[in-house]
């Protein structure tokens, strides 16, 4: 059902000229999770933006399988919420902008404040809540479209260790009730392992992608998995990829610091 | 002219003070539910909140009188009307130079049959112009913001209405507008009062999240969709901030206005009573007259507050009360 996505040969190239991506090659399977990971500048929020249609690219193709742009949602790093409005209006948002009928709105609504554990919240405002409650108020908003694809722009960068390990485990599950395609922008290594099974490590300067690391560890993954040998393994295979794409890099600061 | 701004913020906290239901943050979220995961069920609904918690937060009314923030002012006025009576008598000074505030009083009751229905009729034109200047001011950061283009072509325009000086322009009114001197008057004081509103509705309708504005076009949100749901909820607190600053100045402009046009036309406002009085020397009658020109614009910026901190209350930080 969750459709296929393929970026062939895209570029993005700046006004000011700098190449924020450079031939990026990459094909997500249905229901996937991937993770892109990379150091800031590397062009994986740019190609998140891409995919959203929220930025254009310069060159390149962006193919959706089954032939139609399937239905998107995206989760920015800061829960963007509106702060007129209580915690239901600003998870009803989608629909109010798509015209849905109130009653039947109201109800996917509920749903969705259901998913992310905020029943009883419903009427407060956002500043009455934490940055973790927050977050699951943004991430209800995402759902209640019922999306395909869901894209994630650094979500948990600014919450605290415990809150972001709580709602990645939630998010896990949810992800393997629903099974959207999920494409993760992070600069987490662990956070990457923890969720993925597919982590593309991307460089910069210019922003492109070096490696493309399977983690196949089986679902569900729990607290035992944070601690595994395997866990452990991944996470160095993917940080080594990374010292190697700066080292590889043209970016001169970065190789003074590993000399 | 120390007193008066001490009975503005006099004023101001006597308005906070009689404000009642102010809403309690609901004590029963746990800032930790979710970390242990468990979020409580029955906290939805405010009024059970409310119940759970007493309002801890609401002191008094007399213990809020007797706090700092309306005592220490309120001693200030007492001590300065004092100072001022007891100069006035000490010096011998003649009222027609300085009248005494007992003086002042007085005839302020005395000639409260005069003084009341100019008030009106100032209150009036003040109160036409501010919905006006509102209104209009509302819909022309609209339609600058619609296009960069009519913002730029038009704004400097807004800017040099503005910086005309008033008491200029008005006798030109005045005359342009002779058959209506009612209608010259409110468009003095609409010029003053509408671009404070224009500039920061503007402003606010720009500052708009960024985000946000991401989320409505991934949304698909229309042009339309995006001025309701989005700017103009954005542009709130500007929008009321720019109407505290225009409440005082539509009454100045209108008070200018009036001046200039003099004794003209069978309505006349507050400006005529104080023109008229420092022709008489009535000097504790002009000053009777400013002390409700200032009160009510005292009045009217309390009332602006007001409105600003019940539209904002639940949301924005102007309006929301410090627990500590």
């Amino acid at each position: 059902m969750t459709p296929t996505i393929t970026l062939s040969h895209i570029n993005k190239v700046y006004a000011n000229g700098t190449v924020a991506l450079q031939d990026m090659n990459l094909e997500i399977g249905a229901s996937q999770f991937v993770s892109l990971v990379g150091p800031s500048g590397c062009g994986k929020s740019t190609a998140l933006r891409i995919i959203a249609g929220l930025g254009q690219m310069s060159s390149g193709q962006l193919e959706w399988g089954q032939g139609r742009t399937p239905k998107l949602a995206y989760v920015f790093q800061e829960a963007a919420l509106m702060p007129w409005a209580t915690v239901q209006d600003n998870v009803r948002l989608p629909l109010t902008l798509a015209k849905m009928p109130k009653r039947e709105a109201m109800a996917a609504v509920e749903e969705s404040i259901a998913m992310v554990g905020l029943q009883g919240f419903e009427k407060c405002y956002p500043r009455e809540l934490s940055g973790g409650m927050k977050m699951r108020v943004s991430i209800a908003r995402a759902l209640v479209t019922k999306p395909d694809v869901l894209l994630m722009d650094e979500p948990f960068a600014a919450l605290d260790e415990m809150t972001r390990s709580r709602l990645n485990s939630d998010l896990l599950s949810l992800w393997s009730q629903l099974r959207w395609t999920v494409i993760f922008v992070t600069h987490n290594i662990y956070e990457s392992v923890y969720l993925s099974q597919r982590v593309v490590v991307m460089a910069a300067r210019p922003g492109r992608v070096v490696a493309d690391v399977a983690i196949a560890a089986p679902y569900p993954r729990d607290e035992e998995f944070r601690t595994s040998l395997d866990y452990n393994h991944y996470c160095r295979d993917v940080s080594h990829h990374l010292a190697e794409a700066s080292l590889k890099g043209s970016d001169r600061d970065l190789q003074i610091v590993t000399l | 002219m120390m007193f008066w701004r001490q009975l503005a913020v006099l004023i101001v906290e006597l308005q906070n003070l009689l404000r009642m239901g102010r809403i309690n943050p609901p004590a029963s979220i746990n800032l930790f539910s979710n970390l242990s995961g468990k979020v409580s069920r029955s906290t939805g609904s405010r009024t059970r909140s409310r119940t759970i918690s007493p309002p801890k937060f609401r002191p008094s009314l007399i213990r809020r009188v007797l706090s700092p923030d309306i005592l220490a002012p309120g001693a200030v006025g007492v001590l300065a009307i004092a100072a001022w009576e007891i100069f006035v008598h000490v010096t011998n000074m003649p009222p027609y130079l300085l009248p005494g505030p007992i003086l002042v009083f007085q005839t302020l009751i005395s000639s409260w049959g005069e003084l009341f229905p100019s008030l009106l009729v100032t209150l009036k034109v003040t109160l036409i112009a501010f919905i006006t200047a509102a209104i209009s001011g509302l819909l022309i950061s609209v339609l600058f913001t619609q296009s960069k283009w009519i913002e730029r072509s038009f704004f400097p325009y807004a800017v040099i209405l503005q910086t005309t000086p008033i008491v200029a322009i008005a006798p030109l009114i005045i005359m342009w507008l002779k058959n209506d001197t009612f209608l010259a008057l409110i468009v003095c004081a609409w010029i003053v009062a509408f671009f404070p509103i224009v500039s920061n509705t503007t402003l606010g309708l720009n500052s708009v999240d960024h985000n946000l504005i991401n989320l409505f076009h991934l949304y698909r949100a229309s042009r339309w969709q995006t001025l309701i749901y989005l700017r103009l909820p954005s542009a709130m607190p500007y929008f009321l901030g720019g109407l505290k600053i225009s409440g005082g100045l539509a009454l100045i402009g209108a008070v200018v206005a009036e001046f200039v046009a003099g004794t003209g036309g069978s309505q006349s406002g507050l400006a005529y009573q104080i023109l008229m009085a420092g022709y008489n020397l009535q000097i504790p009658r002009m000053f009777a007259a400013l002390f409700m020109i200032t009160l009510t614009g005292v009045l009217i910026f309390a009332c602006l507050t007001w409105l600003s901190n019940f539209l904002l209350k639940e949301w924005h930080e102007s309006a929301i009360k410090r627990e500590n």
